[in-house]
């Protein structure tokens, strides 16, 4: 298991070898990386979160989805602080011996993550910066899960 | 107790972090809001639509009728708005 939280960027391809190499019972790895989107007048945004409980949180979410799925390695890289657009924010990486969990393991694990970890964004935009607020869509694709055994 | 404060709480508050002492009768989440409005218009503001703010005890997501005791850190904040675009 890896949790890192860093202002730095990460290597995705670096971190998805990690996971498979030396386990030859690997037999698949998902991956999903998200990114600062661009908008015409959002150049970069800031992400403040809250040191410990972040951690804590996610370390919560990864064992949730280790009591669901039969997962062998699990990577999830979180960043903060000012990024401009185009930038990586997250990206999370599961390995498991088949595809099926890699791939709802990986949907469940960054579904949750948008809902949990405690990370809020700040766009710059033409009227200085502004807080972006919650979307409910971002809930519903979480509640979801809990409908899923 | 420790109270922190994070996104737009903590500027309009004006601070990320204070030590507060309340009177024993506050003894939930719920009961330690509606004392924190009344340190100050900025609190009371901050405040002032409840459905707006989430809170956390000791690094926990933590509903309004949650207890609280003098060595908690509770941590208040907007939802959560991480990931990606």
């Amino acid at each position: 298991m890896s949790i890192r939280v860093q202002r730095e960027d990460f290597d995705p391809g670096a971190e998805i070898a990690a996971l498979s190499a030396g386990r030859p019972d690997v037999g698949a790895v998902t991956s999903f990386v998200g990114f600062v989107r661009g908008s015409a007048d959002c150049p970069a945004m800031t992400l403040e979160h809250y040191p410990g409980m972040t951690e804590r949180q996610l370390a919560a979410i990864e064992t949730e989805a280790r009591q669901r799925w039969d997962l062998d390695g699990v990577v999830i890289i979180h960043r903060y602080g000012r990024l401009p657009v185009g930038d990586r924010i997250v990206l999370v990486a599961v390995a498991s011996r088949h595809r099926a969990a890699a791939f709802s393991a990986c949907e469940f694990l960054i579904d949750w993550l948008k809902t949990r970890a405690p990370f809020w964004k700040q766009e710059d935009g033409p009227d200085g910066p502004r807080w972006v607020e919650a979307k409910d869509d971002d809930n519903s694709r979480a509640d979801r899960w809990n409908k899923t055994p | 107790m420790k109270v922190l404060y994070f996104a737009w709480l903590r500027s309009r508050i004006g601070t990320g972090m204070e030590d507060v002492t309340p009177p024993p009768d506050v003894a939930t989440v719920g009961a330690l809001i509606e004392w924190l409005k009344s340190r100050s218009p900025a609190h009371a503001e901050a405040f002032g639509q409840p459905g707006l703010v989430r809170a956390a005890v000791n690094q926990d997501y933590a509903a309004p009728d949650h207890a609280i005791a003098a060595s908690d850190e509770i941590a208040f904040f907007p939802p959560v708005t991480g990931g990606m675009g």
